[in-house]
């Protein structure tokens, strides 16, 4: 995080905290209440009618409810299962693209020797990371679309250029990961300390060598980390997608804003609830993977 | 730290590769922005206008929608605040037991993805008419889902920014002693809210920036749960007209794009103006 500073953590929490426990321990807990009542509420209801409509099928006549594993079942099957492996294999994809392209930006700008440059390529990085969803879509709709400007100028529709489909997804989802990807490596490559490689150096590594036993290695929960979390975000992302394929190509986000929208056949929704659960699941995951990694790389990034 | 790392000259090798990825780079980031431009002010066969510009404000449904938007966001931005300014404030000066318990509930949303919030949300607000009809509760739901103001949007919002928010508070009070500054106002008297307005606020200045801007970002530019809600704000219009008026769809995602740019700016130099670290608002950026 704070890689140069002298680190004033330790001071503020061990030393007086103990001290201070015995009077103030009732009170805490009043003051966050209403993060945690709000969050229990607006959060966890939701969840929870996510994971009941998954498991259960309300009788239309009856209104007695079952537990069935029905939806999911059929979340898992056919068209949803084509839409699940879709969304999984752009995610991969654009994640592995992503954070390669990242972390070769990432090294140019380390390296850099321009302050200038680097501080204005963050800065595009932080807005370019959060410039998803629409007008994204319509930025590239403009640019690389049937009328798109570049389209015209190229003629890229007769060297058989499509936005509208898998290939073009991945180009339009790599606009707002590969920045994420710079702003997250950036501070791992800067942890690598200019020591470190001397050192190497000096016992006779070459350069490959230092990279293979000492940067990697220490790189490695970071690079994992970014790309996992990569995939999280390109597997999340709809409003782009929506924008601009609709429904050309297969993918989960897309598949269940249909099922809720659509005037379909009653059931369709719990059949959303159940590819909503099982998003939650894999996105769940890939959390899981990646907030251990990203406490493991802090390590070497005091 | 610096003054002891000596000289880090290299081989004098040129570093053809650095130039290339960041040309390269350049060009990918830079051309669909341009691309973008040159369409909204060409119009083939009519050459330059800036048509698409100038009859945005009288576009209908445009005012409306950011007003919404803007609306959504001020809310979210209070509501998230004044939840988890207190209970972050809270944390630090108490049990460490209850830091873990409140970050997880601030972490969690981060694993649900928007349109899967929205179904539960969809579901949720169907046991309203279902079997709530008969109940004053009816009411709240109907109140909820008002179409002048969504009050379901702020809340959903609220839950999806909870993270964002979390992550720039923390990082803004690492930085700053919190028990040692309450108690050395408690002991010169100062009440509770005093405390907090006049003592610990000023000193979370920019990481309380960092959250708000954060936060009307992400409304700003929320899709998703709107949409699938029926409801009507900015990114919604946008799409919207995007059929008859393509042009006009392309502008306003462009000036969108220079507005986030502007409020970041904006936003750096807060960051840099009181005495706390400023690497807050950037790394408390990298998950949106």
């Amino acid at each position: 995080m704070s890689a140069p500073t002298t680190a004033p953590r330790p001071t503020g929490t061990a030393g007086g905290a103990t001290a201070r426990r015995r009077r103030r321990g009732p009170r805490t807990w009043l003051a966050a209440l209403p993060l945690l009542t709000f969050t229990g509420l607006c959060f966890g209801l939701p969840l929870g009618a996510i994971a009941f409509g998954a498991v259960t099928r309300t009788d239309p006549t009856t209104g007695a409810t079952a537990v069935t594993g029905e939806h999911l079942a059929r979340s898992l099957q056919g068209p949803y299962l084509g839409s699940l492996v879709g969304s999984v294999q752009l995610s991969a994809l654009t994640a592995f693209l992503g954070g390669l392209l990242g972390v070769l930006i990432a090294q140019a700008l380390v390296t850099s020797r321009s302050t200038a440059l680097r501080g204005a390529a963050l800065t595009a990085s932080g807005v370019l990371a959060n410039f998803g969803g629409v007008p994204l879509a319509f930025a590239f709709i403009a640019t690389a679309g049937i009328s798109g400007v570049l389209t015209q100028l190229a003629d890229l529709t007769d060297l058989g250029w499509n936005l509208y489909s898998f290939t073009g997804l991945t180009v339009v989802y790599l606009y707002f990961l590969t920045p994420l990807m710079v702003l997250v490596i950036v501070p791992a490559l800067d942890g690598l300390r200019p020591q470190w490689r001397e050192a190497a150096r000096n016992n006779g590594a070459t350069g490959r060598q230092f990279w293979r036993h000492v940067g990697l290695p220490v790189l490695a929960p970071s690079l994992l980390g970014g790309f996992v979390l990569l995939f999280g975000t390109a597997f999340a992302a709809h409003a782009t997608a929506a924008a601009l394929v609709g429904g050309s190509v297969p993918l989960v986000t897309l598949k269940i804003a249909d099922a809720l929208s659509g005037n379909v056949l009653t059931g369709q929704e719990n059949v959303a609830l159940a590819l909503g659960l099982d998003m939650i699941l894999i996105a769940g995951l890939v959390m899981a993977v990646y907030l251990p990694l990203q406490r493991r790389s802090a390590r070497w990034l005091r | 730290m610096a003054a002891m790392t000596p000289i880090r000259r290299s081989r004098p090798r040129p570093r053809v590769w650095r130039g290339a990825v960041l040309a390269l780079a350049g060009a990918y980031f830079l051309l669909p922005l341009l691309a973008s431009f040159v369409f909204t002010v060409h119009v083939p066969g009519q050459g330059v206008s800036f048509a698409a510009y100038t009859e945005l404000l009288g576009a209908e449904g445009f005012t409306e929608s950011l007003l919404l938007s803007l609306g959504l966001a001020a809310a979210t931005i209070a509501l998230s605040l004044l939840l988890a300014v207190p209970a972050l404030v809270a944390v630090r000066l108490g049990a460490p037991r209850l830091a873990a318990v409140v970050e997880v509930m601030c972490m969690l949303p981060l694993v649900v993805p928007p349109i899967a919030l929205v179904t539960g949300i969809t579901t949720v607000l169907r046991w309203g008419p279902e079997h709530l009809s008969r109940t004053p509760l009816y009411q709240t739901f109907l109140a909820v889902q008002d179409e002048d103001f969504p009050v379901v949007l702020v809340l959903a919002y609220t839950v999806l920014a909870l993270p964002f928010v979390h992550r720039s508070l923390d990082a803004g009070l690492r930085a700053v002693d919190v028990p040692t500054l309450v108690e050395a106002a408690r002991s010169c008297g100062a009440s509770w809210p005093h405390v907090v307005l006049r003592v610990l606020i000023p000193n979370l200045r920019a990481s309380l920036a960092g959250a708000a801007f954060l936060t009307l970002a992400l409304v700003l530019g929320e899709f998703t749960i709107a949409s699938l809600l029926g409801f009507r704000p900015f990114a919604v219009w946008i799409v919207s007209i995007s059929g008859a008026q393509a042009r006009m769809s392309v502008a306003v995602s462009i000036l969108s794009l220079l507005i986030t740019w502007l409020l970041l700016l904006l936003l750096s130099r807060a960051g840099t103006t009181p005495t706390t670290v400023s690497p807050a608002p950037a790394t408390s950026r990298k998950e949106s």
